[in-house]
């Protein structure tokens, strides 16, 4: 028998969930999507997922080592997450120093600046990307097109994205209709086929993972919910408005990185709000000004400028939506 | 399946003494029974070292408002009135008796034959319930005489009678309730008359369907009491979750059960007011689980008042080699003992014995901010963010995050992906805020 007993307050047990099997979970529901990317772009793509990862996590390495010298939490899986999203955010044909770039400011400015996992405000992999869009604007909007479309059309290499082509069409007062005849089928847009980056053309891939990741409990379905929702409703009445002008709701959800976003980049949980009530509003919030910046903004797309503007307000979204207490609403008929 | 709706966890239920039926373990050498075994003050030694004592005789007697007189669990000679260490951990008054024989108090009945006549009025019922010295059973030892004197204003609808058991592990109240479910439910029938209630709820979950079925068959003979088969969830034993699992009412902020016209009393409690009222026995015994994965033989103990547990323990096969942890109560809301050295007190419902791979937590990794422990809170807070405050060294402002509403259940720590102390900076917060409430009302 032990002399010394163990003394720690209670509780004696705790559940089986630890960070590591949340953070490969999300790893495990971005593969679907990874495979897609694979397909339709081919060896760019691997390389380019290849070289974000290797770079997230050597990055979160090197500074917790040498710059924090703290103890190396790489294992979590959290920095694999960082370099997957990062890759899935840009397009086939980035070069490959870009990609190293972007993971540096992903890690070492947006996450580990701030502490490292949990403390990082904004999604460093949005930052990643934002901040590659802003430094090489040309690199990151040049969209190539899926191996599948080159098949047919061996000459085009690249494009510009759906929603790209509706916007400037309707600046130059084409009619939608007319601009509907450039664009992938819906059914293409589902499975894939059609220029992006690498993870956003996927709906079915991304919505499988999604799917995996609220059955693993990993994620709830408010957040993802009431931004899909919010952008269907909000496009379907400027659809019913002018339908001359702006283009039918579906084109919506399945063009640019609305899933990819609403279901991998809004549901971090680090970044969003901490009640059910705050995140269906963290939502609603990323689905307005998502809208807003694709019909009435300066670019074609506003998924990741919606996430990270939702970022931001997280801190006053948790003030103001605390969690119901018991014993306040006080019905007992 | 009823049950509470905010919040809640379901922690490996691990029963492992379910199907074991209550067994008499024997007398002690000397028992040392502690002072400190109810929630209040406690109660005065009316014994003196040398005095000679029989089985049920009052040795301490509570004169304070909240307080529960303490009878000798067995018949010899006192040896002492002294401080030991008692199942709290603490050195509390004790008393300690070298045990001669097995002589009982002629008053009390020890029978075996079932009185279900109840002739007790309403003020004797609690006048015996007082003399007896009976406790909250289900751990949190508050005096059952005081629960029972509803405030002036206030009036009483409904007794709810918990056999919940949520904890893991632990199964004396499912064996109280399939062993002497007959004398409990005449318990709760005099509870009834105490309160002047017509009706009553047995809440009980559905791990225990042979206890549902059993009272179900006993409830048809007698009037207004229901048996309520519960959703397993922790922490459906706490009182505010088990009245709004039961009769869905919600007991204000701050408040107590009766507020919303509820008394809550435990199977354990009930056997007790059994005993009492009928059969004149003050509470000097009650059932103890022993359990755990390493344990040889988990069982169920009817064991006296003042019994070193190391009898219980040796009654379950001993204390495996690999024993890093003993727990007074269940894994979720039980203490860690610092030493074995110490006797049954009124409020053990179980001990649990944990190996070295289960006795540390596991390591700590920053919050990831998953939200976890806000869904998981039964009582509605950020347990987050009362940890930071006190982290931070701004527990004082946890007041307005009604942190007093804790009830220390755990669910927030058990569900934490990252292992944070939460429920550990919650206390520090609880204990800050309750100093400033009291300075504030000198």
């Amino acid at each position: 028998m032990a002399n010394l007993l163990t003394i720690s307050g209670s509780p004696h047990v705790s559940t089986n969930q630890s960070i590591n099997k949340i953070m490969w979970g999300v790893v495990i529901a971005l593969v679907p999507t990874m495979l897609v990317s694979f397909w339709y772009f081919g060896l760019g793509a691997i390389i380019l997922t290849l070289t974000s990862v290797i770079a997230c996590v050597l990055f979160e390495f090197l500074i917790q080592k040498y710059l924090l010298k703290q103890e190396s939490t790489v294992t979590d899986g959290s920095a694999v997450i960082t370099g997957i999203l990062l890759a899935l955010n840009v397009p086939s044909n980035l070069p490959i120093w870009m990609m190293i770039v972007g993971a540096l400011v992903a890690i070492g400015v947006a996450k580990m600046t701030y502490g490292g996992l949990g403390k990082n405000p904004f999604n460093p992999a949005l930052i990643g990307r934002v901040f590659l869009l802003m430094s090489f604007p040309v690199n990151m909007t040049s969209w190539p097109t899926t191996l599948a479309q080159r098949a047919i059309l061996p000459d085009v290499i690249t494009g510009p994205t759906a929603l790209g082509i509706i916007k400037e069409g309707v600046a130059k007062g084409e009619t939608v209709q007319q601009l509907m005849h450039n664009v992938p089928s819906y059914t293409d847009m589902f499975i894939g086929n059609m220029g992006g980056s690498l993870g956003e053309v996927s709906a079915i891939a991304i919505i499988l993972g999604g799917l995996f990741m609220l059955f693993r409990k990993i994620i709830s379905w408010h957040i993802p919910a009431s931004f899909i929702l919010t952008v269907f409703v909000f496009t379907g009445m400027l659809f019913y408005i002018d339908n001359t002008k702006f283009v039918d709701p579906v084109f919506h959800l399945l063009t640019g990185g609305l899933m990819l976003g609403a279901i991998f980049m809004a549901t971090d949980m680090v970044t969003s709000p901490m009640t059910k009530s705050g995140m269906l509003l963290f939502g609603f919030g990323c689905g307005l000004l998502t809208v807003l910046i694709r019909v009435w903004g300066a670019y074609p797309e506003g998924v990741s400028f919606a996430i990270l503007i939702m970022n931001a307000l997280v801190p006053l979204i948790n003030k103001g939506f605390k969690p119901k207490k018991f014993g306040e609403v006080v019905n007992n008929g | 399946m009823k049950t509470f709706k905010l919040g809640g966890v379901h922690p490996k239920e691990n029963k492992l003494s379910s199907n074991q039926k209550i067994k008499e373990i024997g007398l002690p050498k000397t028992a040392t029974i502690s002072l400190t075994q109810c929630l209040g003050a406690s109660p005065e030694p009316v014994v003196v070292k040398g005095d000679k004592v029989k089985v049920g005789q009052l040795i301490a007697k509570g004169n304070a408002f909240i307080s529960a007189n303490i009878h000798t669990s067995v018949s010899g000679t006192v040896t002492k009135v002294d401080d030991a260490v008692d199942a709290s951990g603490f050195r509390r008054k004790s008393i300690v008796i070298d045990v001669e024989g097995d002589e009982w108090l002629e008053t009390i009945d020890r029978s075996t034959i079932i009185n279900n006549n109840i002739v007790a009025s309403k003020d004797e019922i609690i006048a015996k319930i007082k003399e007896a010295g009976i406790v909250g059973m289900g751990g949190a030892t508050f005096p059952t005489h005081v629960k029972l004197m509803v405030p002036q204003g206030k009036k009483a609808q409904s007794l709810i009678i918990n056999g919940v058991e949520c904890e893991p592990y632990l199964t004396s109240d499912h064996r109280v309730m399939l062993e002497r479910g007959e004398e409990m439910m005449i318990g709760v029938r005099i509870l009834m008359k105490a309160l002047e209630v017509e009706s009553a709820y047995i809440g009980i979950e559905n791990n225990k369907k042979d206890a549902i079925d059993y009272l179900s068959k006993l409830s048809e003979k007698s009037l207004g009491i229901h048996i309520v088969p519960l959703k397993v969830k922790y922490p459906q034993g706490g009182e505010k979750q088990l009245i709004k699992a039961a009769v869905n009412r919600e007991v204000p902020s701050g408040k107590l059960p009766i507020e919303v016209g509820c008394v809550v009393q435990n199977v354990g409690t009930a056997l007790a007011v059994y005993e009492a009222v009928q059969k004149n026995k003050p509470l000097i015994d009650r059932v103890v689980t022993v359990t755990g994965t390493s344990v040889k033989n988990p069982c169920n103990l009817l064991a006296r008042i003042g019994t070193p547990i190391s009898m219980l323990l040796e009654e379950a096969g001993g204390v495996p080699e690999d024993t890093k942890k003993v727990i007074n109560g269940g894994p979720m809301m039980g203490k860690a003992l610092n030493t074995l050295e110490v006797n049954v007190v009124k409020g053990m419902s179980g001990l649990v014995i944990m190996p070295e791979s289960e006795s540390k937590r596991p390591s700590t990794a920053n919050c990831i901010r998953c939200a976890k422990c806000t869904f998981v809170c039964p009582m509605g807070l950020a347990p987050y963010q009362i940890s930071l405050m006190t982290e931070s060294g701004n527990a004082a402002l946890a007041e307005d995050e009604r942190v007093m509403d804790c009830m220390e259940c755990g669910s927030c720590s058990y569900t934490c992906p990252s292992a944070r102390p939460l429920l550990d900076n919650i206390r520090v917060a609880k204990n800050k805020v309750g100093l400033i409430i009291r300075s504030r009302a000198k």
